[in-house]
């Protein structure tokens, strides 16, 4: 097969995934019309589709948005501040850095998300625990992007700055900073990822606050259809937040 | 003479005790006795920084009872099973997507974009599909580990050396001795990468679910402890369970490093 062909047959590939997804749903619909699947457990796609109408309009959704997407904001405003200041400071004490680089690693990899019910206890069921467990759990993968990025700079571009005779603060802000700032978004943009995935979570466990609480509200009604629909409606949201997050992320380092 | 020099160099190079473990002590220590001294002042609400000493006989407690080691045995059980039913689908899939550029062309941006998403809100959809029992709590941590497990899979078999996949072809090795002989060997790195990834999500996803809805498992306990409001249980059930956690994590992370510097 000749580049052009081949290259012809790949383009047809999303479509080609777009419509596999489609006859996926309409056999589904098929499976529950005849009965094979019961609809009291999955409501038929028609239904999900024609109840998200009804779950914006009844369901104050815009509301609820507005509210996951302050708390994620603030989480990520936290964020940035603490875990870029945090990175500076390990990389700025070197000694610092041997003694607690292994420590923040290995926070990042523990199951941070399950502290929550000691959140509740100290900020109580309020938006603070929601916007304290986004920040926790994505603390550590802001804390250390920033520490990679300022420790990858190159050598040459520290020997300019030190040829100039830079002070300690003009090196940082002329040349380690703008250096390590397209890992630094890496960081932060990995940070808001997560703590979206957490603030969501917390919000659904512990139903309070935005779209996580949605789902749990609609889930306990037994509005099979609207949770289907809420379920949807995160994951489109959650979908065009990475989506947009990466977009910037490739606005702010368009020479890479 | 030299060597008289270098063994003193030596000796004052390596004390008993580096900087950096003495800084170490000097954090954990202020940070026990900032605790402590938090706890003492009733400062914060009652028992929600309770002292050290509540602490750890709370994690003594804990861990003399069978009770906590039935529960332990449950969520390990569920995570288990959860892995074996997520990480064989990631697994299967993601060398379907990695040896086939259509089909990833076709499918792989969902499972990129539909990877991060929070997987805890599945979990109504689960309690219905599999029950308010173990079963859910299984579906969910599936769920969970899949996506990281066949993203890694799929992007760990595009990186094969081409030379490894001529040598399988030009020995005409069918589809299943490829996998065997080829495929999964060279893999080894980026699927025990994506195992430890899946481990961790997976993990999240099942204490979760327990949490919410369950009558047994570690989560179980956490909630019960916080319904109770036994805060020196609950710290050491956290305690206990983020050392389990961080320790499976790192032994599987060195497994994987291990298999990399063999194969260097």
């Amino acid at each position: 097969m000749t580049a052009m062909a081949l290259n012809r047959r790949y383009s047809l590939a999303p479509l080609v995934g777009l419509l596999s997804l489609v006859i996926f749903f309409v056999l589904i619909e098929l499976l529950i019309r005849i009965g094979v699947v019961n609809r009291f457990i999955v409501p038929p796609p028609s239904e999900i589709i024609a109840s998200f109408s009804r779950v914006i309009l009844e369901e104050d959704i815009l509301h609820r948005f507005v509210l996951t997407a302050t708390e994620c904001l603030t989480a990520g405003v936290m964020l940035t501040i603490f875990g870029v200041a945090g990175g500076v400071l390990m990389h700025r004490f070197r000694l610092l850095q041997q003694a607690c680089e292994t420590w923040v690693a290995a926070m990042a990899s523990a199951p941070t998300v399950l502290m929550y019910p000691l959140f509740l206890v100290i900020f109580g069921r309020s938006a603070w625990t929601i916007i304290m467990m986004g920040f926790v759990a994505a603390l550590p993968p802001v804390i250390l992007k920033t520490l990679e990025g300022l420790s990858s700079t190159r050598r040459v571009l520290i020997n300019v700055g030190r040829s100039f005779n830079l002070t300690p603060s003009q090196q940082f802000w002329k040349i380690l900073f703008p250096a390590a700032m397209p890992t630094i978004f890496v960081g932060i943009r990995l940070g808001l990822i997560f703590a979206l995935i957490n603030i969501v979570g917390v919000e659904f466990l512990i139903n309070f606050g935005g779209l996580g609480a949605l789902i749990n509200e609609l889930a306990e009604r037994y509005d099979l259809a609207g949770t289907y629909a809420s379920i949807c409606f995160v994951i489109l949201v959650s979908v065009l937040f990475f989506m947009s997050l990466e977009k910037a992320e490739r606005w702010l380092r368009p020479f890479e | 003479m030299a060597e008289t020099v270098r063994v003193k160099k030596a000796a004052v190079a390596a004390p008993a005790i580096g900087p950096v473990t003495l800084l170490r002590i000097a954090i954990v220590v202020t940070l026990l006795a900032g605790w402590e001294l938090l706890a003492a002042s009733g400062w914060l609400y009652r028992d929600v920084v309770p002292s050290l000493v509540a602490i750890g006989s709370a994690v003594a407690d804990l861990l003399m009872h069978g009770e906590y080691y039935f529960n332990l045995g449950v969520t390990a059980g569920e995570i288990g099973v959860a892995l074996l039913i997520g990480g064989t689908a990631g697994v299967l899939v993601g060398l379907a997507l990695g040896a086939n550029r259509f089909l990833s062309k076709a499918f792989e941006s969902y499972l990129y974009y539909l990877g991060p998403t929070p997987k805890i809100i599945f979990f109504p959809i689960m309690i219905m599909w599999f029950g308010v029992g173990p079963g859910s709590k299984v579906a969910m941590g599936a769920v969970s580990c899949f996506f990281p497990i066949v993203l890694s899979v799929a992007a760990g078999m595009r990186q094969i050396d081409k030379v490894l996949i001529r040598v399988g072809n030009s020995f005409r090795a069918n589809t299943w001795q490829m996998v065997q002989k080829i495929y999964l060997p060279a893999m080894r790195h980026p699927i025990i990468n994506g195992i430890r990834l899946g481990l961790g999500v997976g993990l999240i996803g099942t204490l979760l679910a327990e949490t919410k809805l369950s009558n047994k498992g570690i989560g179980f306990l956490i909630i019960q402890a916080y319904s109770l409001f036994d805060m020196p249980r609950m710290y050491a059930m956290l305690i206990v369970l983020f050392v389990l956690a961080i320790g499976v994590n790192a032994l599987v992370g060195r497994l994987g490093g291990l298999d990399s510097i063999k194969r260097a």
